[in-house]
């Protein structure tokens, strides 16, 4: 059985106070309380301060292209579905430069899990506006405010074809697991888009802003994740800021409908064929 | 006698014009012909001019479609603008009466065959096709059994009435000819039908085939002419050995998805054209910086920009030797006939592998969408060799957590592990890194793992001069003439026509690393280097004049009309 030491790999570099931690934290606790082996599991990031996460997680990792996890992660477990893969990143490599990714990703169902980490900025390039940046927030790049709207990553993934869609919070460790958890047993794409503050460039949604305004649809009554229209209408409702399980559906995913799906992972077949088969491959183009 | 003939047929867009060159392709090639069939054609859908030219021969394969046109079938008069130039004295053209042909050249036979009007009293205007099929095949001189039997293979699931519908359009075709212009017929001379039936296969399908002999088992692409067709082959066939193909949303995911593949152990490929390979760039820089074994297959066509999407162009040759920013180590391969796509693409997959880099095959359109017959492909010569890759017991004996996958070697290349190998963990990083895989800015792990990368090609950089080439000619060429890829067929055809002289010809198969000592040894001796480049700027030149010097012998020859090079072209070149 591995242990959190299996999961761990040299210590984070983010600052103090950092929101990235708890997300390392937390994805290194479920993976153990899950029972994986860290060589079973693969953590794909892209560019940004959180994209340093696949160097710190103990399993294998590709720390890719900004805005290009997504696409590293689903070529990963199409090679092996066996597999557990996590893509990971935040705000602007996920929604900026690979929102194009994204909502394919969604929409393909690949059994992946993406972890984003939301801080609203763009942090490692010492804050800039990010695509969820609220409308007014001021940066270096939005001196008057922002002037665009923000973009709604929870409607986004959902209308997408998102099969299970949930937000979490840094401050909120324990439910961050159990969204993890349940994200990461889910069968198909995963989005889990946490509040992760960023402590250096982002005055604005700070912990305690956080705290004050996140509306928990766990504890709510009556809240039903497999309910689209419900979905939509409270993390409108919540203008985004709510947490929990917020949307869940069963479809098949990329490995189950693909053509020449196969029970095990690709990389397992052989490379090789017999010469009978070769031979067969020729004689169509006999005519 | 002569031992070839040149046939083509010409139209709008959408009449069917493809189907009817397949037609004769396959019951020539069955018959025991060698063709070449070439495919011109636009990016529309409907209208425009398309044609399909054939040039067979009874002895030995055709590398190129010929300048000449003997024969040509036309469904308008854009058909005759566009290829009256190309009719040899006296060539004879087949016309659908709907139209009142005109020709600017006398020489030329324009005949009237009612095609439309045929097909419309069989109630199939499409069916003009066939008409058109036996009209040729009577002043061809072909046997009408050869193509029933092609009409029973094609249409025989789809019933009889079918089967005879198309017969009965053939043989009206075949008499009307026969009927009113007897002295037509100039029967072609017969091919032997060798004992094992030959191979009739696209560049496309020939990369296609190659991967999936490689190992490949996954292909994320992009639908892109001219490359499409490697898409739609391997989609065709792989899933039955659990292969998957991905239609990905951009060249950019596709490549990057192939990276993924590659680095969870799985043989994975991506197909595309300029515009793609553009999208590509930083993929690459990713392959290379992450030692992450990459294959991507890059079918030319006429650049910049979207530029002409169905015409032949070699101006990707820059961008695949120099392409993305920083410096990584990189092969790239340019197969240089349809059969050569399918041992360059085996050639390929290895060296990925052994190199841990980046390959990019050059093909281009001439090559990918067009068709030729040649007797076999060499099987002995499929051989699949992974490269370095660490044992779980290797692992097993290591400390926890000491697996160095960028390990500083001598020879510049490290063991790969796969996700799933236990204690063989480490992080394929885009950052520089230290040989574990951890990001670092320190200035001798910087220089030392830069190194490290470059010299991984050292061993290549010698061996590429036993198989990077194909030379023919004197030993000390007075003139060397050099291509790469495609161009190879149109050269050596030239050179066969224009008949001694102390001439040599240096055909390029790779071209990074460049064999510099194989070429060197031709071209120090030459007096004249003609270097045929298909592009404007004369990339092939360029790379030569920059990796070997000899500016004062190379003379470079350009072609950017969006069409392949002539024999008359290349002549003219090499004879200055």
């Amino acid at each position: 059985m591995a242990t959190m030491a299996d999961f761990r790999y040299e210590k984070a570099t983010w600052c103090p106070g950092c929101g990235d931690f708890s997300v390392l934290a937390a994805l290194q606790q479920v993976c153990v309380k899950r029972g994986l082996e860290p060589e079973d599991v693969v953590c794909v990031s892209g560019i940004g301060c959180s994209g340093k996460i696949s160097q710190h997680f103990g399993s294998y990792g590709f720390h890719s292209l900004h805005g290009r996890s997504l696409p590293t992660a689903q070529g990963i477990k199409m090679a092996n579905q066996d597999l557990t893969v996590i893509a990971a990143g935040g705000d602007g490599d996920g929604y900026g430069i690979g929102v194009g990714h994204f909502i394919h990703a969604c929409r393909r169902n690949v059994d992946i899990t993406y972890i984003v980490m939301d801080n609203h900025i763009y942090g490692l390039t010492t804050g800039q506006a990010s695509p969820t940046s609220k409308k007014g927030h001021k940066t270096k790049t939005s001196p008057g405010g922002v002037g665009e709207e923000p973009l709604h990553p929870l409607q986004l993934a959902i209308t997408a074809g998102a099969t299970f869609v949930a937000q979490a919070f840094s401050g909120e460790l324990k439910q961050m697991q159990r969204v993890l958890d349940e994200a990461i047993s889910h069968k198909g794409f995963s989005l889990v888009n946490v509040f992760s503050p960023c402590v250096t460039f982002n005055r604005v949604n700070t912990y305690e802003w956080f705290k004050e305004n996140i509306v928990n649809l766990d504890e709510e009554e009556g809240y039903d994740a497999s309910d689209k229209f419900q979905a939509l209408r409270r993390v409108y409702e919540t203008n985004s800021v709510c947490t929990g399980v917020i949307y869940k559906e069963d479809r098949p995913a990329h490995h189950e409908y693909v053509l020449g799906a196969t029970d095990q992972g690709t990389v397992k077949l052989p490379n090789e064929m017999p010469r009978e088969e070769m031979e067969s491959l020729l004689d169509q183009f006999r005519r | 006698m002569t031992t070839e003939f040149t046939w083509k047929v010409g139209g709008a867009q959408g009449e069917g014009i493809d189907s009817t060159g397949e037609i004769l392709s396959t019951v020539l090639t069955r018959m025991g012909y060698y063709i070449f069939a070439y495919r011109h054609f636009m990016s529309l859908v409907k209208g425009g001019h398309t044609n399909y030219k054939i040039r067979a021969s009874v002895e030995k394969p055709v590398y190129y479609h010929g300048d000449e046109l003997e024969m040509l079938i036309a469904f308008d008069q854009l058909t005759i603008d566009e290829n009256e130039q190309e009719l040899i004295e006296g060539g004879i053209v087949l016309y659908d009466e709907k139209f009142e042909a005109k020709s600017t050249r006398d020489s030329l036979r324009l005949l009237s065959v009612p095609m439309s009007n045929m097909a419309k009293e069989l109630g199939n205007v499409i069916i003009k096709n066939m008409v058109a099929a036996g009209a040729s095949a009577y002043v061809l001189g072909i046997d009408p059994s050869n193509f029933y039997e092609q009409i029973e293979i094609q249409f025989g699931k789809k019933g009889q009435e079918l089967i005879e519908l198309n017969k009965t359009a053939f043989d009206k075709g075949y008499n009307y000819v026969k009927e009113n212009y007897a002295d037509t017929h100039r029967p072609v001379p017969k091919a032997t039908k060798p004992s094992k039936s030959n191979l009739l296969m696209s560049g496309n399908e020939s990369i296609g085939l190659g991967a999936t002999l490689a190992g490949c088992r996954i292909l994320a692409a992009y639908p892109i002419t001219p490359a499409t067709e490697i898409l739609y082959w391997v989609l065709a066939n792989l899933g039955k050995y659990g292969g998957k193909v991905l239609q990905a949303e951009d060249e950019i995911a596709a490549c990057i998805m192939a990276i993924g593949a590659n680095y969870a152990g799985v043989r994975s490929m991506t197909s595309t054209s300029g515009p793609g390979l553009s999208l590509m760039m930083e993929a690459l820089g990713m392959s290379g910086i992450s030692e992450t074994p990459l294959v991507i297959v890059d079918v030319q066509r006429g650049g910049p920009s979207t530029g002409l999407p169905t015409k032949t162009e070699q101006s990707d040759l820059n961008e695949a030797l120099w392409g993305s920013h920083g410096e990584i180590p990189r092969i790239v391969l340019a197969p240089t006939s349809i059969e050569d796509c399918f041992y360059q693409m085996i050639n390929a997959f290895n060296l990925a592998e052994q190199y841990q880099c980046p390959v990019i095959v050059l093909s281009d359109l001439l090559l990918g969408m067009n068709k030729m017959t040649f007797p076999d492909l060499d099987l002995g010569r499929v051989k699949i060799d992974r490269g370095a890759v660490v044992t779980q017991q290797e692992l097993d004996a290591l400390e926890k957590g000491a697996f160095k996958r960028y390990e500083v070697t001598e020879s510049g290349i490290s063991k790969r592990s796969f996700p799933g190998m236990k204690n063989g963990r480490y992080c394929a990083l885009t950052n520089e890194h230290e040989e574990t895989g951890l990001e670092i800015e320190d200035v001798p792990m910087r220089k030392a793992q830069m190194e490290k990368r470059d010299r991984k090609l050292q061993t290549l950089r010698r061996d590429v001069n036993e198989w990077g080439y194909d030379y023919h000619g004197s030993d000390s060429p007075e003139t060397l003439v050099i291509g790469y890829g495609s161009t190879g067929a149109q050269i050596t055809e030239a050179l066969e026509q224009i008949g001694g002289g102390n001439v040599g010809h240096l055909q390029l198969r790779c071209m990074m690393p460049l064999p510099a000592d194989g070429i060197n040894k031709y071209i120090g001796q030459a007096k004249r280097v003609v270097v045929i480049d298909n592009n404007f700027t004369g990339q092939l030149a360029g790379l030569l004049k920059r990796e070997l010097g000899h500016h004062d012998k190379i003379e470079t020859v350009t072609k950017y009309d969006g069409n392949p090079y002539t024999l008359r072209e290349i002549v003219a070149a090499v004879k200055g």
